[in-house]
């Protein structure tokens, strides 16, 4: 952990581009699927809860042509994102780097509702962060939850027979169908969020493309940060941690090292 | 930035042989070819039931000819191709055979669900009475179904809707020449007198008013699947 390390490294960059036309192709070829029967729900027992049904989607959000272009697109290009999602998580683990990413509750909870009362300006302090505020973190996460649920849920709808039980996870066939509609919804409303947040804050784009300036020495961001308080207001200070009564192992492990301290003498 | 990008992108998709327009050629047609064998690995034989039978009138009915296809007279099914016996048989001579009634969940290629119960031989059976072999004279092995109806397009003459499928699917042991849905005699909307039925497949390789069945060396594509769907069309 000691390298200099980029804000955002060569893998996750490239990952997040190639997510751009990935997801604009599986997202624009999805609705021109869905074009062909824009209802959820089996055939007599229509989910009427589910919004947007019968939508006629204008030309330009669709992808593929027709229903079987529109698949080809959707089968090929889902590959690409199935890979590209697997090397993006894989990078993350190895490199630690989710701990800097992903929302934690413990540590970020609280920092993120500050944070949301900041951005709406009820409070005017703006809580501590490093690389991302807390929530950004839960943005970032959710995002990467619903594209996990649309590749799950996709896969029930390719193969609600074969892969029965990962169809019988989100309620058969037609349920994996609307969980992949109203990802899609969620993550197109992610995907608003996340352009505007880039407009408003644009010093910091250049740093998804070039990476940024290397940072030095170990992260300074231990996974329990504490959270800044809500409110103004000083708290009193927290007593300090209960101490853990040691194992039996480690007294043993202590008292064979004072002996030893003691012999050496 | 994402408009940009997407108009720089067509013309580019294009090159790489992402053209949707032919979705059988070039990248798309390689992706179809390897999840063709993603589909058959995926492939099993376990059996499946699914819950209630969806009212009769919310069962969509598709045909390709522009009325309702009707069972032609003296109608019999041929089975041909490398068999060591080809057969031709009535509606009767089918219904002596073993049959298997099961209740399960179509899919549609569109992607509509329904739930109805089919009656009628396992293909297996048919297989087994006209001796299909698994390598013809010529040595190729026999690795492909066609189905053949007399569900005959406008401006087509002696060809009707058909489809090939790979010899697995064929011989799961749910894949059947139904005769009845629902536990009534099939009726001409859904497909009479005989209709392919099998829950591993989407609903355009299920062929209806079925007329042949052909043991292949060859895979002969499909009416659907010529046009672009996918061959395999499993689910």
């Amino acid at each position: 952990m000691g390298k200099a390390k980029r804000p955002q490294p060569l893998l996750i960059r490239l990952t997040h581009w190639v997510n751009v036309p990935a997801l604009a192709i599986m997202a624009m070829s999805g609705l021109q699927i869905l074009r062909a029967y824009p209802f959820f729900g089996p055939q007599g027992a229509q989910y009427t809860w589910v919004p947007l049904q019968a939508w006629e989607s204008p030309d330009w959000m669709r992808a593929g042509g027709w229903l079987g272009g529109a698949r080809h697109l959707h089968f090929a290009v889902g590959w690409l994102l199935v890979i590209n999602g697997l090397i993006y998580l894989g990078y993350l683990i190895y490199s630690r780097e989710w701990r800097r990413r992903f929302f934690w509750p413990p540590r970020d909870a609280k920092p993120a509702l500050a944070q949301f009362l900041y951005y709406i300006r009820v409070s005017k302090d703006e809580p501590p962060k490093n690389l991302y505020n807390s929530l950004q973190r839960s943005a970032y996460t959710a995002a990467v939850v619903l594209g996990v649920l649309e590749v799950l849920s996709g896969f029930a709808i390719w193969k609600p027979v074969q892969l029965h039980w990962l169809a019988v996870m989100f309620g058969g066939y037609d349920g994996a169908r609307v969980v992949h509609f109203l990802a899609l919804l969620a993550l197109i409303g992610f995907l608003i969020t996340h352009i505007i947040m880039v407009i408003v804050h644009y010093k910091q784009f250049p740093e998804m493309v070039t990476g940024g300036k290397p940072e030095h020495a170990a992260e300074p961001v231990p996974v329990p940060v504490p959270a800044a308080p809500v409110v103004a207001e000083p708290k009193p200070p927290e007593p300090p941690p209960e101490p853990v009564p040691p194992t039996e192992p480690y007294l043993e492990a202590l008292s064979k090292d004072i002996i030893k301290k003691h012999e050496d003498k | 930035m994402r408009r940009r990008d997407l108009i720089r992108l067509a013309p580019g998709l294009g090159l790489l042989g992402c053209d949707s327009k032919k979705p059988k050629e070039g990248m798309l047609g390689r992706m179809e070819r390897l999840n063709k064998h993603v589909e058959s690995f995926l492939l099993s034989d376990k059996e499946l039931e699914a819950g209630a039978i969806t009212p009769a009138m919310a069962f969509p009915s598709y045909h390709v000819a522009a009325q309702t296809p009707m069972t032609p007279d003296g109608w019999k099914l041929i089975v041909s191709g490398a068999v060591k016996q080809p057969l031709a048989l009535t509606l009767d001579d089918l219904m002596k055979l073993p049959s298997k009634t099961f209740r399960i969940e179509h899919h549609c290629v569109e992607g509509w669900s329904a739930i109805a119960e089919w009656t009628g031989v396992p293909l297996y059976e048919i297989a087994k009475l006209a001796g299909v072999q698994e390598v013809t004279p010529a040595g190729k092995s026999v690795q492909y179904v066609e189905f053949r109806s007399f569900d005959i397009p406008r401006g087509w003459t002696n060809r009707g809707y058909w489809s090939s499928w790979d010899r697995a699917s064929a011989f799961h042991p749910q894949t059947l020449l139904a005769y009845g849905m629902n536990g009534k005699p099939l009726t001409p909307a859904y497909g009479a007198p005989l209709k392919v039925y099998s829950p591993v497949k989407l609903g355009y390789k299920n062929v209806k008013y079925l007329s042949e069945v052909n043991f292949l060396d060859t895979e002969t594509g499909g009416y659907w699947e010529n046009s672009g769907y996918e061959w395999f069309g499993g689910v």
